[in-house]
């Protein structure tokens, strides 16, 4: 695999990078009212990754669920200490369904790591995370990384109410500075954000951000960012069919050079810079 | 000694297994080592940049899937370029697919990209006649014929030419384009289908149609592979719903002297390399010699012409 973030030692050099794997499950619970956290033993080659890329899950087939294809799931944690694969995921189709129906000793067929993951480069120091609902289980290992690299990184979780927001303990055990709002508090409209963002700037200058997902939030980032002139990036979502390049089903469309491109969003993404990034 | 390789008009392939145009690409060689399949089949090129319909692309049936891609393509440029230089590594034969609006079009692209390196060029004539009035080439005999014949004098390569299951005329289709120089049939593209989101009610493509593939569509290329490996003396190299060896085994029995893998590679990315070594596997178990023995084997019991080709249920 290319090694994508600049100051990431270079990669093993696998012949094939890419790995089909059965893996064994060694837990998949539910985290709180709506997402389920799998977990699973994974062979160190599977862990050589990086935070914002992706595998591609070959869904169980059983008498109530039959998906067909492969589903794409961002990495929510990677730990080759421990040899295990987190998935942080909310169930909302036939493919996720599948996946809720395993338990401890199954196996699940996975291929990856896919795609282009997110930057840190050495001057990014001040970093800043912003996310919604389940889009923060794509971001949180960067917290990781950023922790390994030890950069400053600030969060704001955004969620429809506070017993809803994921992964705050996740962050505060990394030092994160998290920043929770919600709807029900009223403090998660795009106004209210950028008077935060807009503070933490005045207090530190931001020298990257990341989101992912929501289409509110990348507009408003990318506003401040301009502003600003704060490079960003972004993890973007497409249904999917290969996962790998070949099909140019999952293309998105993007500003660059005055034009628009469409690029793949599992081989040139998932992780996209925020200015180039066309909101639907 | 057993021997897995399978002649198609000149081209010697050293097994029966290819990719499926638009379901492989360079890509691909992060996964497994490509030099294992008998041939390499690109994506379609067309001359112009495309970029393709709008997503969804893609949405799954039970147990297959629809697709609306529609060609995007670098163009024929940077394909000669990028892609070709790339596949230079390989032993394997590279097969380019190509595709365009008008018969005329189709020929000097084909011309075009006749250059060293290209072992073969395949001809995907499911697409829009645009200069006509909009269908297919390969939906009707007539169309099939006057491209063909265009493309042939285009080239000193091999012409495969993908047919479309969009036709009541599949062994009229299969017969003009041998009859204006085809080399051989791959048979055959996707099946035009629709899906609809019943709580939105749109349909779930972007597209609003696109093509069936996946083992759902099996029976139905199966079926057409036999009627043309029937009625042509060229060579067809069945394609469609592939995802077993003994859908593998199924299609040669029928009369397809090699075939191709799409969709299935999509489930299982090394399933072409799997299929190699099992279909080695099979012939030995069977006491077979050679791939050869099995192509055409069907025992149909002598039917007559006008069961082989009917083109409606009984």
């Amino acid at each position: 695999m290319k090694s994508i973030a600049l100051d990431t030692a270079p990669g093993t050099g696998y012949a094939n990078p890419i790995h089909e794997v059965e893996c064994i499950i060694r837990s998949n619970d539910t985290v709180n009212g709506e997402y389920r956290l799998l977990v699973l033993n994974a062979p160190l080659e599977l862990l050589d990754c990086e935070p914002g890329q992706f595998f591609h899950l070959l869904c169980p087939v059983s008498g109530t669920f039959k998906p067909y294809l492969r589903r794409p799931m961002s990495i929510y944690g990677y730990y080759p200490d421990r040899g295990e694969l987190h998935f942080l995921y909310k169930v909302t189709g036939e493919g996720t369904s599948a996946i809720a129906t395993l338990t401890t000793g199954d196996t699940l067929n996975v291929l990856g790591p896919l795609g282009r993951g997110f930057d840190i480069l050495p001057n990014w120091q001040n970093l800043l995370l912003v996310a919604r609902g389940v889009g923060l289980a794509t971001l949180a290992p960067l917290a990781l990384k950023s922790r390994r690299l030890n950069r400053k990184l600030t969060a704001i979780c955004s969620a429809r109410s506070r017993k809803l927001l994921l992964s705050l303990d996740y962050f505060n055990d990394l030092g994160v500075r998290v920043i929770a709002v919600t709807d029900e508090d009223g403090t998660s409209s795009v106004e209210s954000m950028r008077s935060i963002i807009e503070g933490l700037i005045a207090e530190d200058p931001i020298d990257a951000m990341y989101t992912c997902g929501s289409n509110r939030i990348l507009k408003l980032l990318q506003s401040v960012a301009a502003t600003h002139r704060i490079p960003g990036q972004i993890a973007l979502e497409q249904q999917m069919a290969c996962g790998i390049g070949m099909c140019q089903c999952c293309v998105r469309a993007f500003h660059r050079d005055g034009g628009i491109v469409n690029e793949r969003v599992c081989k040139e993404g998932p992780v996209f810079h925020l200015q180039e990034a066309v909101g639907c | 000694m057993l021997d897995i390789s399978t002649q198609i008009g000149t081209l010697k392939l050293k097994n029966p297994i290819m990719p499926a145009s638009g379901t492989f690409s360079e890509d691909l060689a992060d996964v497994f080592d490509l030099d294992v399949i008998g041939a390499h089949v690109t994506k379609t090129v067309t001359r112009e940049k495309r970029s393709g319909n709008p997503t969804p692309r893609v949405c799954e049936v039970r147990g297959s899937m629809l697709n609306s891609i529609g060609i995007p393509s670098k163009g024929v440029e940077a394909f000669k370029k990028d892609v070709i230089p790339f596949y230079s590594r390989y032993n394997a034969p590279l097969i380019v697919s190509i595709s365009a609006g008008s018969a005329d079009e189709f020929a000097s692209l084909c011309e075009e990209i006749s250059v060293p390196g290209v072992a073969a060029v395949e001809v995907n004539i499911s697409c829009p006649n645009i200069k006509d009035d909009g269908k297919a080439f390969a939906m009707r005999p007539s169309t099939t014929h006057a491209v063909m014949r265009k493309l042939r004098d285009s080239t000193d390569l091999p012409l495969w030419a993908k047919l479309t299951p969009n036709t009541g005329e599949t062994t009229e289709v299969a017969k003009a384009a041998e009859e204006a120089g085809a080399d051989a049939l791959v048979v055959s593209n996707t099946l035009l289908a629709m899906a609809i989101d019943i709580k939105t009610r749109r349909p779930k493509l972007g597209n609003l149609m696109g093509g069936l593939s996946g083992p759902a569509f099996k029976p139905i290329a199966l079926r057409m592979a036999y009627q043309c490996a029937k009625s042509v003396d060229i060579p067809v190299i069945g394609c469609g719903g592939i995802s077993t060896i003994e859908d593998v085994i199924e299609y040669l029995i029928a009369g397809a002297a090699a075939v191709q893998i799409g969709t299935a590679t999509f489930i299982e990315p090394k399933i072409m390399a799997r299929m190699v070594v099992d279909l080695a596997v099979y012939l030995e178990t069977q006491g077979l010699s050679s791939v050869r023995q099995l192509v055409g084997c069907v025992d149909d019991k002598g039917a007559s012409d006008g069961l082989v080709f009917m083109e409606a249920a009984p």
